[in-house]
C-alpha cells in the first residue's frame, strides 16, 4: 500500500506541476526534498548516539526491566505477544514516557529499538507483527500529558493563560488513545477471522 | 505554569543523572556501555536515510506542485458544513504527514488569529494531540526493514482523523 501512495503522490504532483505551470518550483522540491531529509537524519545521529547510549547503561543496569515490571499489567495487556520480562517491554515503555512529556527528539531512538526487538521477536521478519501495528498506533495517537512546544509557541504569541491548553489537550489525547487501541484491535480480529 | 516549564527543563537532566547513579550503583561498566549503545545510533541514523528522502521528496513535490492546496480547497465545503473551520483544515491534512510544515501552520493561526481564539486553541490541541504518522512509519519501520507495513497504516490514519475530529469536539465544548 505504502508502495501506492508514494508513487501516486508523487504522480499526482507532477502531473498537477505540468498543468499548473509549478514545474520550476517541483524541480526545486525534488532536491530541497531530498536535501532535507539528509539534514534531518544526519540531525538525528547526534540524539540516536546520546540516548540510545544512555538506554544502554538502563539496560544493562536492569532498569528497564524494573520499569516494565511496574507496568507490567498494562502493557501486557496492550502487548500480549511480548513477553513480559522481555527486553522490548522497556523500550515500548520508555517510547511512551518519553512522548508523555513531548521529548519528541529522545522518544524516537527508543521507538526504534522498541520497534528492533519488537522485530526479533517476530523472527526477524519484514512484515509488520500484531504488536507492531498497536505499538504504531499507540504512538500516532500521541499520548501526550504536557505538550511543551506548543505551550512554548502560545507564549511567544502572549497568550494570557499559555498552559490553558494542557486541559483539552489531555482530553484529546485520552479519547484518541482509546479509539487507536480499539482501531488497532477491530482490524486484529479481522486479520484472524481470515485466518 | 512554573510547574510545567520546571518539569520540562528538570525532566531529561534528572533522567540523565537517575539512569548514571542507578548505573554505577549496579556496577555497570558506565561508558563502556555508552559507548557500545551510541554506536547503534549512527547504523540507526544510516539506515533511516534512503526512507526518509524517498518520502520527503514525494511530499515535497506534492506540496509544491500545489496539489496539496487544490486538495485543501475541494474539501473545505464539506468540512465547513459540519462546523470545522476553514482555517484548520490545512492543519488538519498536514499533521499526518510533515511535522515541520505543521508547526508552521501552527504557529502561523496562532499568530494571525491570537492564542487565545478558538482556531488558535484548536490548533494548538490539535498539535498536541496528534503526531506525524507518516513519519513514524518511514522512521520505525524504516529503520527495521519492515518491509510489509500490513493494516499499519490503515490503523494510523485512522487513528489520526479520529484524534483530529476529538480535538474538534473538545475544544468546541471547552471553549
Amino acid at each position: 500500500m505504502v508502495n501506492y501512495i508514494w508513487v501516486v503522490m508523487i504522480l499526482i504532483g507532477l502531473g498537477f506541476a505540468m498543468v499548473n505551470g509549478t514545474m520550476a518550483e517541483v524541480n526545486e522540491a525534488v532536491f530541497t526534498g531530498a536535501k532535507e531529509a539528509i539534514t534531518l537524519s544526519i540531525g538525528l545521529i547526534s540524539i540516536l548516539v546520546f540516548w540510545l547510549g544512555m538506554m544502554r547503561i538502563a539496560e544493562d543496569s536492569g532498569l528497564l526491566s524494573k520499569l516494565s515490571t511496574l507496568f507490567k499489567p498494562v502493557i501486557s495487556k496492550l502487548f500480549p505477544e511480548v513477553p513480559s520480562n522481555h527486553p522490548a517491554m522497556g523500550y515500548i515503555l520508555s517510547n511512551m514516557i518519553a512522548n508523555m512529556f513531548g521529548l519528541g527528539n529522545a522518544a524516537t531512538p527508543l521507538g526504534i529499538k522498541a520497534m528492533e526487538e519488537l522485530k526479533e521477536l517476530n523472527d526477524g521478519k519484514n512484515e509488520a507483527s500484531r504488536s507492531m501495528i498497536t505499538f504504531l498506533a499507540i504512538n500516532t495517537a500521541s499520548i501526550t500529558l504536557i505538550p511543551t512546544t506548543v505551550i512554548a509557541i502560545r507564549m511567544n504569541y502572549d497568550s494570557a493563560n499559555p498552559t490553558d491548553i494542557v486541559g483539552p489537550t489531555l482530553v484529546a489525547t485520552a479519547v484518541s488513545a482509546v479509539a487507536a487501541i480499539l482501531i488497532d484491535r477491530f482490524f486484529y480480529y479481522r486479520r484472524s477471522k481470515k485466518g | 505554569m512554573e510547574i510545567v516549564s520546571a518539569i520540562s527543563l528538570w525532566f531529561i537532566p534528572v533522567m540523565i543523572a537517575f539512569i548514571l547513579i542507578y548505573g554505577t550503583y549496579k556496577k555497570v561498566p558506565t561508558y563502556e556501555s555508552f559507548v557500545e549503545g551510541g554506536k547503534e545510533g549512527i547504523k540507526m541514523a544510516v539506515s533511516i536515510m534512503p526512507f526518509l528522502v524517498g518520502m520527503m521528496v514525494a511530499i515535497a513535490v506534492f506540496r509544491a506542485s500545489g496539489a496539496l492546496d487544490v486538495m485543501v480547497n475541494w474539501l473545505r465545503p464539506g468540512l465547513e458544513m459540519v462546523g470545522i473551520p476553514a482555517e484548520i483544515v490545512p492543519l488538519a491534512l498536514i499533521r499526518p504527514i510533515s511535522g515541520t510544515a505543521a508547526l508552521g501552520i501552527t504557529s502561523d493561526l496562532i499568530g494571525v488569529h491570537g492564542p487565545d481564539s478558538f482556531i488558535g486553541t484548536l490548533a494548538a490541541t490539535l498539535q498536541g494531540s496528534t503526531d506525524t504518522t507518516f513519519y513514524v512509519l518511514t522512521v520505525y519501520f524504516g529503520a527495521v526493514g519492515i518491509k510489509k507495513m500490513g493494516d499499519a497504516l490503515k490503523v494510523g490514519f485512522l487513528a489520526d482523523a479520529v484524534a483530529i475530529i476529538t480535538a474538534i469536539i473538545v475544544v468546541a465544548f471547552m471553549f
